[in-house]
């Protein structure tokens, strides 16, 4: 049998929406946040899906969603083509696992290394203990990780060395999707480099996919290979990565590629032209939401939401291109 | 023309239970009136050390030792606890990645502006209040009054960076330390704060040591830059320079494990540097990159000389220039 389509997502997001009520003191109403306001996105197997943006764009809120943690207000979630709402826990956890961070934080301080490792498969039950020992063996040293440093604590170990606990605890039920959410950003560059080619090469080698969400265009650029763009809550561009970074469209793609520094002396501090109003997710601007910060605004744009344009291989949401 | 900040051979020892950890062994510096300086490591190499050793502002049982630290012709060694306070915050500030550091949550940015400008300079409160505004307005905050009356909590992470900069430049220093000052922000912000931090250097003549972790900051608003490793400064040059060839093979490996969109190629694996920080108890024999170093050889075990690689440039290292140039 031949395929003629594309291979189905192993991940699947429609029209995902996710907002929370803030109190605003004691006699202030409470407001509404739309963190997240209807994405779309889908992971194909194999690849790895980059999601940019700056703190309060809805990155993380939709990792969350991903996983499974949060509920969605509206939209959902497929993985393996099953809505991940109607999966319990233990389901969901063998089809998809999150890396955090915070090494420090993510792992608990007071259970042994192999026990953090060994959770997820005692959590999905039906493993035996000397299976579940062997496997969280075998995972350890596929990490890069010394089978003493099992016996170990947490605080005992560098951050280095926990990031690949993390991936380790993430990886040894066998998952088919990872949600990373800034795996080096507490990470100084050697190590960020040690966890960079150790993600690049389990995806190769064990087939996962990844969606990676960071603040780091330079690491999205050298793992992904499709970059989503958020802007308050709505992906405003998608592309190859190839063709994102050669030939950005949306105005705030341009500036979030114009403000990456790269290690070339000489070249000074770009003028990003963003202005200094930063966004507001408590106060979403009518029209297009990126409007009181854009360069190349017109009029439409203060009162109306510009139009999706979808092609094969990318999207990208402006009047400019209307 | 006399430097504005001297630093020679400046040591920091921290007591500890299980030893002596030398976290800063013999660093020199010198920065001069508008210079940026770049001081770049990994955590645990000493640089913010080094900047809290010049400030005075290290733990208690910290010692600290130096054969010079001169602030222009100060000498920071003679100034007692009472002195220091006075140059810290006139003549001296420091500014860093998370700006509550700095600022007082139970305080409003305008009263602690005008307190800061109070304790160094004989001004009324009105005028203090005055200044602090002009400050803000300076770092680019819009409506400066509205914000003096604000508390830090009201202000987004961008803004506070802001007012933490006034803060520091409100005395108008001679030197800012600031140690990775925009690590915690979107590249966005951090763009416009780095554009901000050299005009003001511009207008005020300004030297500034940069310390962060960040080579690319570096690149792009440094003259100059120095690479800690284990306490101690392993290569120093011209900014150009360092980058374009850099000698020390710590430097080399740092480099290549930044990936950098268009030059390093996608999915290729990135450069890295094997192995760990070595403990800092204790003496350090030979080289203290000698067990992480590709090029280590039986040399490495003795104390690496300070090689000379042009007029300005210098390295740590028993690799002749020719050698280290050549290697990958």
């Amino acid at each position: 049998m031949t395929r003629t389509q594309a291979v189905a997502p192993i991940l699947e997001a429609r029209e995902l929406a996710r907002s929370f009520h803030v109190g605003q003191g004691m006699f202030a109403a409470p407001k509404t946040i739309t963190a997240v306001d209807g994405v779309s996105l889908s992971l194909r197997p194999g690849e790895v899906l980059g999601i940019v943006g700056e703190s309060g764009c809805g990155k993380t809120t939709l990792a969350r969603m991903l996983l499974g943690l949060i509920p969605p207000s509206a939209g959902e979630a497929r993985i393996d083509g099953r809505p991940i709402h109607t999966l319990g826990g233990r389901e969901r956890a063998r089809l998809i696992q999150p890396v955090f961070q915070d090494p420090y934080s993510s792992l608990n301080p007071r259970r042994r290394i192999r026990d953090i490792v060994a959770l997820p498969l005692v959590a999905q039950r039906g493993f035996r203990a000397r299976e579940i020992d062997r496997k969280v063996a075998a995972m350890l040293e596929r990490v890069g990780l010394a089978p003493e440093l099992g016996e170990r604590l947490p605080a005992q170990l560098s951050g280095g060395q926990r990031q690949r606990v993390a991936i380790a605890r993430a990886l040894v039920a066998e998952p088919k999707v990872v949600i990373c959410d800034e795996p080096t950003s507490a990470l100084d560059v050697s190590v960020q480099a040690q966890i960079l080619n150790l993600l690049d090469d389990l995806r190769r080698d064990l087939g996962l996919s990844y969606v990676l969400i960071s603040h780091n265009l330079a690491v999205v650029e050298h793992l992904a290979s499709r970059v989503a763009v958020m802007y308050l809550g709505r992906i405003v561009e998608e592309a190859p990565v190839e063709a994102l970074f050669a030939a950005p469209r949306h105005p705030y793609t341009r500036a979030l590629l114009a403000s990456v520094l790269t290690p070339e002396p000489g070249l000074g501090i770009p003028d990003v032209g963003l202005g200094t109003t930063l966004p507001d997710p408590t106060n979403v601007p009518a029209g297009c939401r990126f409007h009181p910060r854009c360069p190349q605004v017109m009029e439409t744009c203060r009162s109306v939401p510009p139009p999706r344009l979808v092609a094969a291989q990318d999207s990208v949401e402006c009047h400019l291109f209307a | 023309m006399t430097p504005v900040l001297t630093v020679e051979s400046l040591r920091v020892e921290i007591p500890v239970k299980s030893g002596l950890p030398r976290a800063v062994r013999g660093v020199d510096l010198a920065i001069g009136a508008g210079e940026t300086h770049g001081l770049v490591g990994e955590s645990g190499s000493g640089k913010s050390l080094t900047a809290l050793g010049i400030m005075g502002l290290l733990p208690p049982r910290a010692r600290r030792s130096a054969a010079r630290l001169r602030l222009g012709e100060v000498d920071l060694l003679a100034l007692g606890e009472r002195a220091m306070e006075d140059v810290r915050g006139d003549r001296i500030a420091m500014i860093f990645q998370e700006p509550m550091t700095s600022l007082n949550p139970a305080f409003t940015v305008g009263a602690q502006l005008s307190e800061t400008l109070r304790r160094h300079r004989k001004v009324t409160r009105g005028e203090a209040i005055a200044r602090a505004a002009g400050m803000l307005a300076r770092v680019g905050i819009s409506s400066p009054r509205t914000r003096l009356a604000q508390y830090p909590h009201q202000l987004s992470g961008g803004l506070r960076q802001r007012v933490m900069i006034a803060m520091a430049l409100l005395c108008e220093p001679k030197l800012l330390i600031a140690d990775e000052p925009t690590t915690a922000l979107d590249v966005t912000v951090q763009a416009q704060i780095l554009r901000l931090l050299a005009e003001l250097q511009r207008a005020m003549g300004l030297a500034i040591l940069l310390i962060t972790h960040d080579l690319s900051v570096v690149a792009r608003v440094a003259q100059r830059v120095s690479v800690m490793y284990a306490g101690e400064i392993v290569e120093t040059g011209e900014v150009a320079d360092v980058f374009a060839r850099p000698m020390h093979p710590y430097t080399r490996g740092l480099m290549s494990a930044v990936p950098v969109p268009g030059k390093v190629r996608r999915g290729a694996p990135l450069g890295t540097i094997a192995g760990v920080v070595p403990s800092l108890i204790g003496d350090i024999d030979g080289c203290a990159f000698r067990a992480r170093c590709p090029s280590a050889h039986d040399a490495c075990l003795r104390p690496p000389p300070v090689r000379g690689a042009g007029a300005t440039r210098s390295y740590r290292c028993h690799l002749l220039p020719e050698v280290a140039e050549a290697r990958p």
